[in-house]
């Protein structure tokens, strides 16, 4: 999409002929968050959407509130984190200085107001932010919040010996200053459009941790004893098992929160988790339920309560392997400096894209908790051309194959230069991922293209073991298949993964989030110049193109869109984003009577 | 016997070395490291878990690892969770008192049922009730305790809505009101565990009674008038006891082991739950600790049981 169509759109909605949620779905559609789309209407003036109202008039009095996570949280300090269940446990009683919306907009919570071009808060150039701070926040002990907490949290954060998990979140920031009591500066290295990346950590406070930072962190008793500014204060905890939390009396936002005490159980599995809700109703909310979605639906006939789906940026993907898993070279096997054999030919992993059914995929495997989208990586002109949905053809797939001189033996089999089409797909175990190869391997049988599927224990697949052969980073095979997950904010999260220098292998110890080994000179210019670009416009139109080369380049395979899904009881409001961990807007839930 | 008890312990210290050894072995070689979950999340650069790994020291060799380990747990220091960060010994101590009162009361359920329902049964060899008795214990033992646990909860808690599933360490209530939910939320994890004991311990006491039912000293006993009662109680079942007792001694450090599946699906906070997770998430800190206190007390209640030999036949002796 080039900059002048989308400097249109903008202008479209800002006079009210598009439709604001419309706008955030075609640019979804072209794989930009709704947060960085959000953002792009907000430095064009377009006033954000009206939160859904919160009803209670007064503070507590909505008993207790009783959630459930198949996995408990073991950690409480927001920048040990390892998992999205210890920011979840984290979010019971830290805050950050905003959050995200469902629809993906900035929200001020220890924040006055969030930092923008007109009121000053971003800076012309690009190179610093100045938050202003909310007045009359108080941590759980009584003292004060102030300019000088934000700025602790980012010196501890970025002291290397302190092992923070939010490290990255700071990445770029060159200083954190105290401007008075209640404003903080922000300076970047350079240039930075991406400024918003380190106001969802959750802040800790200076006067507790301060004696506790580099390699002293883990000797701190408040990591197991939160004191934050949160809607509830911190009763008792037990990793892995109980959280338990009680009003703050004191919160900074009025009428709020709704319950008088929150328990946080964790263990066991999804399943019987999203029985607990929407079949007995022993409890109140049941967190990420990774569950088959006609389990779920069958125990939504209970009507005890209801399945949340909301969008996120998580993505299923088959990775390529765009080097030889196969050939040692330099001594590693699947060394970027390799090319492999089958896969860096462009018909072939176009036609492995043609082969993947997705829609059958979201009809049989996933359901609502996965969305087929043809569209994340894709080609804008095809996204406007009426043939979308036509996206999955063995026949297409059969005449690439056909055209680029890959003839079929007698055994069915394709074959080129004496080399035959078979591949190795490998994937973490896990039913539904193991589902979803079996369909593709079936339609890639279709289209004389051997498939051979292999399963490694998530535990091995996804470690960072260097020893161990069978990890998603060593990625010796041809294809493989996981989950993006994290919620990136913003998708130069995701371009990374395709920029020659991320390139993963044995010089970086395979450190590289480019695990495709893909290298394409023109992408790395576009990504060094969405860096740079301040103009949100043109940056998006920088990204967007990007995606256009990842895409007509078939460097990687995307599946399903996987938004988040959550069980909640029938009386339970709660506006969950899915963008921003589920009880980062904790504050906002009530019961209905 | 003080000798004796000495020399058994002399012998127990290498056991124990050696089993702490192959523990560590073992866990250092398994595949999978405590921070893969952090690999997937965009948010945390590699940097991140490179650094931790050099922190909690999992690049050194593993006999450097091993020493380590070993003079820290002498001189009483568990070591830590990597992913908790939270020392190993207060998570253990945490986790114990519902393990404790969960399967020890499942075994204390196990041994009502299985002692009168084996003895009456090997008293009366293919009676009605032996029959049943049987069929029963086999139904009992041949079913696992996942498929029983899923039953029981969709009978108790989904179709007649009368038990809780979700076990709460923590109850809010106070008084005859905790207790009555205690009991609740308790029935459904001991039945399920104490009835699969108890199966396998009635089939086990009624042989052990059989075989001793037959001997010459129990018809003797009985030609000498006594009451069917006493030669059953006093003379039958403390023999028939010795091998019953070293069966159950050595099924008791599972009370500290906790019972892994069954505690995952009532989701009761105990030691094999904590050791689940440890598993799962390759936390060899508390795997370690968690498995070698098992075995150390595998030995000890070896040693209990042969001890409890002697009192209960005075003929073996301790030399």
């Amino acid at each position: 999409m080039q900059e002048e169509v989308l400097r249109a759109l903008v202008e479209d909605v800002r006079t009210g002929r598009e439709d604001r949620r419309a706008f955030v779905a075609r640019l979804a559609a072209l794989g930009i968050s709704a947060p960085l789309a959000s953002l792009l209407l907000a430095s064009a003036g377009v006033a954000q959407t009206q939160p859904a109202p919160y009803k209670p008039t007064r503070r507590g009095g909505g008993g207790p509130l009783k959630l459930l996570f198949w996995q408990g949280p073991t950690l409480l300090n927001p920048h040990f984190g390892i998992g999205a269940k210890d920011q979840e446990g984290a979010a019971l009683f830290y805050e950050p200085l905003a959050r995200y919306d469902p629809d993906g907009n900035l929200v001020p919570v220890l924040a006055a107001e969030i930092p923008s071009r007109p009121n000053g808060g971003i800076a012309a150039d690009g190179r610093s932010t100045t938050w202003k701070l909310k007045k009359g926040v108080r941590w759980h002990d009584g003292r004060v919040f102030t300019a000088d907490d934000v700025v602790f949290n980012f010196n501890y954060a970025t002291d290397v010996a302190t092992a923070a998990t939010t490290f990255a979140q700071y990445e770029g920031i060159a200083a954190a200053t105290r401007i008075d009591a209640e404003t903080v500066r922000f300076e970047f290295q350079k240039p930075t459009p991406l400024w918003h990346r380190s106001a969802a950590v959750a802040l800790v406070p200076k006067h507790l941790f301060e004696a506790f930072g580099g390699t002293r962190s883990r000797d701190s008793p408040t990591n197991l004893r939160p004191v934050g500014t949160g809607p509830y204060r911190f009763v008792e905890f037990k990793p892995g098992d109980l959280l338990r939390g009680e009003i703050n009396r004191d919160y900074h936002a009025a009428n709020r929160p709704h319950f008088d005490t929150v328990e946080l159980k964790g263990g066991g599995d999804a399943t019987s988790a999203a029985r607990a809700v929407l079949q007995t109703g022993e409890y109140d909310f049941a967190w990420n339920l990774q569950v088959e979605d006609e389990v779920l639906t069958r125990m939504e006939a209970s009507r005890k309560g209801r399945v949340v789906a909301c969008p996120s940026g998580d993505v299923e993907v088959i990775q390529v392997n765009h080097a030889d898993p196969w050939v040692e070279v330099d001594g590693e096997r699947s060394s970027p400096k390799s090319r492999h054999p089958i896969l860096s030919d462009g018909a072939v992993r176009e036609a492995l894209t043609l082969l993947l059914d997705r829609k059958s995929i979201q009809g049989f495997v996933y359901g609502r908790a996965g969305v087929a989208t043809p569209n994340f990586l894709n080609n804008p002109a095809r996204l406007n051309s009426p043939n979308i949905k036509d996206e999955f053809s063995i026949e297409r797939a059969n005449a690439v194959l056909d055209a680029a001189g890959w003839k079929r033996g007698a055994d069915g089999v394709r074959a080129k230069d004496g080399r035959k089409l078979k591949l190795l797909f490998q994937t973490s175990i896990n039913s539904v991922r193991q589902k979803v190869q079996n369909i593709y391997k079936q339609s890639c049988a279709k289209a004389g293209v051997e498939v051979e599927l292999k399963g490694v224990t998530a535990a091995v697949f996804f470690s960072s073991d260097l020893a161990n052969p069978d990890t998603y980073g060593k990625f010796l095979a041809d294809l493989q298949m996981y989950a993006v997950a994290g919620r990136p904010p913003d998708p130069a999260v995701f371009m990374q993964w395709f920029v020659s220098w991320q390139a993963t292998g044995k010089a970086n110890k395979w450190q590289g989030v480019n695990r495709g080994r893909w290298r394409n000179d023109d992408y790395d210019r576009l990504f060094r110049a969405s860096e740079v670009e301040l103009d949100p416009v043109k940056r998006t139109a920088l990204l967007i193109a990007m995606n256009d080369l990842i895409c007509r380049e078939h460097a990687i395979i995307p599946v399903v869109y996987r938004p988040s899904m959550y069980g909640l009881a029938r009386q339970l409001v709660a506006p969950l984003s899915g963008w921003d961990s589920a009880l980062s807007s904790i504050a906002e839930w009530y019961a209905e009577a | 016997m003080g000798p004796y008890l000495l020399r058994r312990l002399l012998t127990v210290l290498p056991a124990v070395l050696g089993i702490s050894v192959v523990l560590f072995t073992v866990l250092a070689l398994a595949p999978g490291d405590p921070f893969a979950e952090m690999a997937l999340n965009p948010n945390v650069p590699p940097e991140v878990q490179e650094n931790l790994r050099k922190q909690f020291g999992l690049d050194d060799p593993v006999w450097q690892r091993y020493f380590r380990w070993l003079f820290a747990m002498l001189q009483g220091d568990w070591g830590f969770s990597f992913i908790s960060r939270v020392n190993v010994d207060t998570l253990i101590w945490q986790r114990l008192p519902v393990t404790l009162a969960v399967i020890g009361a499942s075994q204390v359920l196990a041994l009502l049922i299985a002692l009168p329902v084996g003895i009456y049964s090997a008293a009366r060899p293919y009676s009605w009730f032996d029959r049943i008795a049987s069929t029963l214990a086999f139904i009992g033992f041949s079913l696992p305790t996942f498929f029983t646990g899923l039953l029981l909860i969709l009978l108790f808690s989904i179709k007649l809505d009368w038990l809780p599933f979700v076990y709460r360490a923590d109850l809010s209530a106070t008084g005859w009101e905790w207790w009555s939910q205690q009991l609740k939320q308790s029935i459904m994890p001991i039945t399920v565990l104490g009835l699969f004991q108890a199966a396998g311990w009635t089939r086990y006491v009624r042989s052990a009674t059989l075989d001793v039912i037959r001997l010459d000293y129990v018809t003797t006993a009985r030609s000498k008038g006594l009451k069917e009662r006493a030669v059953i109680l006093k003379h039958v079942a403390r023999n028939a006891m010795i091998p019953v007792v070293t069966l159950v001694a050595l099924t008791m450090p599972q009370i500290f082991g906790g019972a892994v599946i069954t505690e995952q699906i009532f989701r009761v906070p105990g030691i094999g739950s904590l050791l689940i997770d440890a598993i799962q998430r390759n936390d060899t800190p508390v795997v370690m600790a968690v498995t070698f206190v098992s075995a150390c007390l595998v030995i000890l209640f070896n040693l209990i049981a042969d001890i409890l030999y002697g009192w209960l036949d005075p003929r073996i002796s301790y030399r």
